[in-house]
């Protein structure tokens, strides 16, 4: 990060058009006596090109409500417009063609297909877009490139160390050109050092990109790198405040 | 896009290959066993359609006696004798007439030894019988008449007494007769029962009769129809005059059986065909059971691979896309199944062949049924397994261990 330019800064809040609207969103699991509110009316608003770290304590709903983001899950009831565009109602093949054209997900476990090299790995989205053999190919590359594991395509998950995998992860997540990443616990398996590394490739991501990002932490340290923290307890808001940009020594 | 999903079904196959393999065992037992049975049986069909043809169209066989088979009064039954041959040939509906009788008997030549079967007839045999003179000559009428010691040798005896030697002019003994071969016939192969049909000796019936056994009976008459004349008119008329040189009243029973040997090879040539099909659906039924082995993996590959397909749905797969995954995998695996089943079904049938000594005639037809169905298998019994695997909720598919 020394060699960052400090006039190529970005406003802290960035006043691009809304990406993600939640409007009074809930989601409710079981019914009756076993009824649990995961989220509970939730209002959020994210622009395009912001960096919002979710925390809260386990069973607070920020997993819940990232999946709900992330159009894995459907929220019970309540609006979720996606760049301006009713998603709350849609089918599961209807998700799954927005997950394909404007998300991407890095999870803590990484997830990658064990035996499969990384080249194939960062194809998967791609194969589902429908794309040809060597267009896959040639956009994996560029984004094993950009992630600094150029020359590691043809390596599987089990020959790479942990921080390589999460890259491969995120290649995967940004394979294809979306408007979103959104990274549950990237750093959780991964020591400090890692952890940094992946916390400023994100942070490039989106400064130099423009990719919105929502990730989910638990860790201070990590958060740190957003620009925008939001807290979840007992399935709503309890906190929503910009992020102090990250101490000089950084 | 499906090139696509077929590589990585292979994929995921040879990612586990001995598993894989197991997997189609099943399948490929099942595929065998049908194209072995069904091969097999054709060729024996096809054994019996040519020892069909062998017989000639339109031949009677008469016997004295009430049946062919079984306790019948034949022993009883009075011969018949030469004179009934004559007079069977100058009926109009028929050909010619053979007149046969066989005996046992050991061939000597040499130091060679053979037990075979001596049938003694008249050049009329050849015809009905639709045998080939291959070397040499048939009786001549004067042969024939004076009952000389001469013979015609079945392929499979010149081979057992002659080897590589060219037998005619030689003179082979057969009891205390020395017998001059004048002829060699062309192959015949297996009969319809797979008998060695070329394993025998002709003379003329007289030197049978006079030298070998000392006696004047005619104990089969071999008749040819005349062209166009049918079946039943040819034994209505061979009854008729049989009948009346046996003074046999009306009303008493015939004390002789006339036997049309088409029909009883096209009835053989049924049996086999009904064998053929209940041993094919018995093979069926383990190919069933070969696409429930394949349906089971599938089920334990879904769950195994939990995590692979929430991957797959967070990435942006359609239901359909991962449906489609599963069930290719599964067909490809069938029909990896199918294609070797076949192979070995094959290599199988052509081993029966060798050791039945019958034609090896395999069908492109039942190949291609085999092939089909195979894949068949894969698509009914991939399918649930596929359709749960569609159906996994990403989420939960994501968090599973």
């Amino acid at each position: 990060m020394a060699a960052a330019q400090p006039d190529a800064q970005p406003p802290a809040q960035p006043d691009g058009p809304p990406l993600i609207e939640l409007r009074g969103i809930t989601r409710v699991y079981g019914t009756g006596e076993a009824e649990v509110r995961a989220v509970d009316g939730v209002d959020l608003t994210i622009r395009q090109g912001e960096f919002v770290a979710i925390m809260g304590p386990s069973g607070s709903g920020k997993s819940t409500a990232m999946n709900i983001i992330g159009c894995l899950d459907r929220p019970s009831s309540g609006q979720y417009l996606f760049n301006g565009v009713e998603v709350a109602g849609l089918s599961r093949d209807q998700r799954a063609v927005l997950r394909r054209e404007y998300l991407g997900f890095v999870f803590q476990g990484f997830n990658l297909l064990s035996r499969t090299s990384a080249l194939e790995n960062v194809e998967l989205p791609l194969i589902y877009k429908g794309l040809g053999r060597a267009e896959r190919a040639a956009q994996a590359r560029a984004a094993l490139d950009k992630v600094g594991l150029g020359g590691r395509e043809g390596h599987d998950p089990s020959q790479l160390s942990g921080g390589q995998q999460q890259r491969v992860a995120i290649a995967r997540a940004l394979v294809g050109n979306p408007m979103l990443i959104l990274a549950d616990e990237p750093t959780g398996n991964l020591d400090t050092q890692r952890s940094h590394e992946i916390m400023d490739l994100l942070t490039r991501l989106n400064r130099d990109e423009g990719i919105t990002i929502v990730m989910v932490t638990h860790e201070e340290g990590m958060a740190a790198f957003a620009r925008r923290l939001v807290v979840f307890v007992d399935g709503r808001l309890a906190r929503d405040e910009p992020v102090a940009p990250r101490g000089q020594g950084g | 896009m499906l090139w696509e999903t077929i590589r990585l079904a292979l994929q995921a196959i040879t990612r586990n290959a001995l598993r894989s393999f197991l997997t189609v065992l099943g399948v490929v037992i099942g595929v065998a066993a049908v194209i072995a049975m069904v091969t097999v049986g054709q060729g024996s069909s096809e054994q019996v359609r040519a020892s069909v043809a062998s017989l000639g169209t339109n031949v009677l066989m008469v016997r004295p006696g009430k049946q062919m088979m079984g306790p019948g009064a034949r022993e009883s039954a009075p011969a018949f004798s030469l004179h009934d041959a004559t007079a069977l040939a100058d009926l109009p509906a028929v050909q010619a007439v053979a007149p046969i009788v066989t005996t046992g008997q050991t061939a000597v030549f040499g130091n060679a030894n053979v037990a075979t079967s001596v049938t003694g007839t008249t050049a009329d045999y050849l015809t009905v019988s639709n045998w080939t003179v291959l070397r040499g000559r048939a009786f001549a009428p004067g042969e024939e008449a004076a009952g000389a010691a001469v013979c015609i040798l079945g392929e499979s005896l010149r081979r057992a007494l002659f080897g590589a030697a060219d037998p005619t002019g030689a003179v082979i003994r057969l009891k205390t007769v020395s017998c001059q071969v004048i002829g060699l016939l062309q192959a015949k192969g297996a009969g319809a029962m797979g008998q060695d049909q070329d394993d025998f000796i002709l003379m003329p019936i007289r030197a049978v009769q006079r030298r070998l056994l000392g006696m004047q009976d005619v104990s089969t008459l071999s008749v040819a129809l005349a062209p166009g004349v049918s079946t039943a008119r040819g034994i209505r008329d061979v009854e008729a005059l049989l009948r009346e040189r046996r003074r046999i009243g009306p009303g008493q029973e015939d004390n002789f059986s006339v036997l049309d040997m088409a029909q009883i090879a096209s009835m053989l040539s049924s049996v086999n065909a009904v064998l053929t099909g209940l041993l094919s659906s018995v093979a069926a039924v383990s190919l069933l059971v070969g696409g429930i082995g394949i349906m089971n993996i599938m089920l334990v590959s879904v769950t195994e691979r939990t995590r692979e397909i929430g991957i797959r749905l967070a990435v942006g797969a359609s239901a359909a896309q991962v449906m489609t995954q599963f069930l290719v995998e599964a067909v490809v695996l069938s029909v990896i199944g199918g294609v070797l089943g076949i192979a070995l079904g094959l290599g199988l049938a052509f081993l029966a062949a060798q050791i039945m000594v019958i034609p090896f005639s395999p069908s492109l037809g039942v190949v291609a049924l085999a092939f089909l169905f195979s894949g068949f298998v894969g698509v009914i019994f991939g399918f649930f397994p596929a359709r749960r695997a569609a159906r996994l909720d990403p989420i939960e598919a994501l968090r599973y261990q």
